[in-house]
């Protein structure tokens, strides 16, 4: 046959199914809108699942929805939870009396005009001659997140981590000394020093050194299956979810 | 001077006096991290925005050539106004437009319910597919290393299901006490990896990224990595 032909009949078939679908879920929830918005769920997830056929029209649809919708909902996001609340109503209290009533009565903190001149500033960027002023907004953004991570950095993932390390290795309880719990102490003292060890390239790894970053390279392949293992379940759970959701919600085969 | 100068002093004033904000708790220091984050946010959104029209931009001009599926730019066209209208006026709010713009029964909940959430859930999903394909290269223990990693991930997988104790029933019931023992024995197995040498990789690691990261914040203040401006040419 015709591959038109057979895309054809595909199309038809497809919006055939989203016809029906739409009329059988509405009479069932009694809801013209919710006929749409589950039927529109189901198929959307149908779609994205056929990329694993092949590439292909359906797919290439729900892919450019998600890249719209995606880039709408973070704007709208960002307007309402932060444009409006942290900057309109900081400047202009008065002007969001309509939609944040809250925060009219407050006074207006004039320091907030540096975050406004940095944002258009930063707009500035799709100008053609003007865009290299977009950079006093990017340097603000970046010394910031270096002068903030610095400390946050030094603080809970440095001296925190090595002092978390630093644990007795034998581990006493009030019925003696616990083997199980000792071992697991030297383990994690011994696993993070030669997990470092690993890291340090400013020295060949020979000798000593070489047989510590072996064992380092040990407990990070036992870091790395279990992260694996962890990944594996949570995408099969987000798989289960969508089944679950085309089976239950939409198709009402299990409860 | 106001190309690269300004830029680099923007920098160096910013996170010098962060850094130093952290050492003087009293005004106007004390508060300066969360201002600073708070002007970050701000200036984030903007960010939102420039990505907004630039998407516009480039899909627009997409349907206006009529370059190769100009047709799907459409459909992102019509997806990003449609979400924005919804969002921005709050349509179909039942608390009207000064209730929260995620409200129930708001055509943006309903689009981000009906939308969003299934396409994102499924393409996450459906890395299950490709993961289990790469796992099956990976886990091939061709050598200690790669052995060491498959017994991790698959006592992993194994320990948080119900499936090592329903195992374990099954042998107990046809008498092999030793199975029933093992397969009793994976959930703490479980438990100990994730509690033990898991811990320890990934301290050694956080500690690693920690020295990096600190490095590199060092190196932008202090005007030695200058990367992020590019180029002058432009």
């Amino acid at each position: 046959m015709n591959p038109k032909t057979i895309k054809l009949i595909i199309f038809i078939v497809i919006l055939t199914s989203i016809v029906l679908s739409v009329y059988f879920v509405s009479m069932d929830r009694d809801s013209i809108r919710e006929g749409i918005f589950v039927t529109s769920a189901a198929f959307l997830t149908l779609f994205i699942m056929s990329f694993l056929y092949k590439d292909n029209p359906y797919y290439k649809f729900a892919e450019h929805l998600f890249v719209g919708v995606s880039a709408a909902y973070w704007m709208t996001m960002g307007f309402w939870g932060t444009m409006m609340p942290n900057l309109v109503a900081k400047l202009w209290p008065g002007a969001v009396r309509g939609v944040l009533p809250a925060l009219a009565e407050k006074d207006a903190s004039y320091w907030f005009v540096i975050p406004l001149f940095l944002g258009l500033v930063l707009l500035m960027r799709l100008s053609p001659k003007g865009g290299w002023i977009s950079r006093w907004a990017l340097a603000f953004i970046v010394g910031t997140t270096a002068g903030l991570n610095l400390i946050r950095y030094l603080r809970s993932d440095f001296i925190a981590q090595v002092n978390n390390t630093i644990i007795p290795l034998v581990d006493k309880t009030e019925a003696g000394i616990s083997f199980w719990g000792s071992f697991s102490n030297i383990f994690v003292f011994i696993g993070v020093l030669c997990g470092l060890i690993y890291f340090f390239f400013s020295k060949e790894h020979k000798g000593f050194f070489g047989g510590a970053a072996r064992i380092g390279i040990l407990v990070l392949m036992l870091t790395f299956g279990a992260g694996f293992g962890y990944t594996v379940m949570a995408r099969i759970s987000l798989l289960a979810g969508r089944m679950t959701y085309l089976f239950g919600d939409w198709l009402g085969l299990i409860n | 001077m106001w190309r690269r100068t300004v830029p680099i002093m923007i920098t160096f004033i910013v996170g010098t006096v962060l850094v130093v904000a952290e050492f003087i708790p009293h005004k106007p220091f004390g508060n300066l991290g969360e201002d600073f984050s708070l002007y970050f946010d701000i200036i984030a959104v903007f960010a939102f925005i420039l990505g907004g029209g630039n998407l516009c931009r480039v899909h627009f001009s997409k349907v206006y050539r009529k370059k190769t599926d100009w047709q799907f730019s459409i459909v992102t066209l019509l997806g990003f106004f449609v979400m924005l209208a919804a969002g921005l006026f709050k349509i179909g709010n039942p608390e009207g437009i000064q209730g929260d713009v995620t409200a129930a029964g708001s055509l943006f909940a309903d689009l981000y319910d009906s939308m969003f959430t299934p396409l994102q859930g499924t393409m996450y999903a459906l890395l299950a597919f490709f993961v289990a394909s790469a796992s099956y290269r990976a886990f091939r223990a061709k050598n200690i290393d790669a052995s060491i990693l498959l017994i991790a991930a698959f006592v992993i997988l194994l320990g948080r299901t119900p499936a090592p104790s329903l195992i374990a029933d099954f042998f107990a019931g046809a008498g092999i006490t030793f199975m029933a023992t093992a397969f009793n024995f994976v959930p703490t197995l479980t438990d100990w990896i994730m509690d033990v040498p898991n811990l320890a990789g990934q301290r050694a690691i956080l500690i690693g990224i920690a020295l990096g990261v600190i490095s590199m914040a060092l190196r932008l203040i202090l005007g030695v990595e200058r990367t992020y401006l590019g180029s002058d040419s432009k």
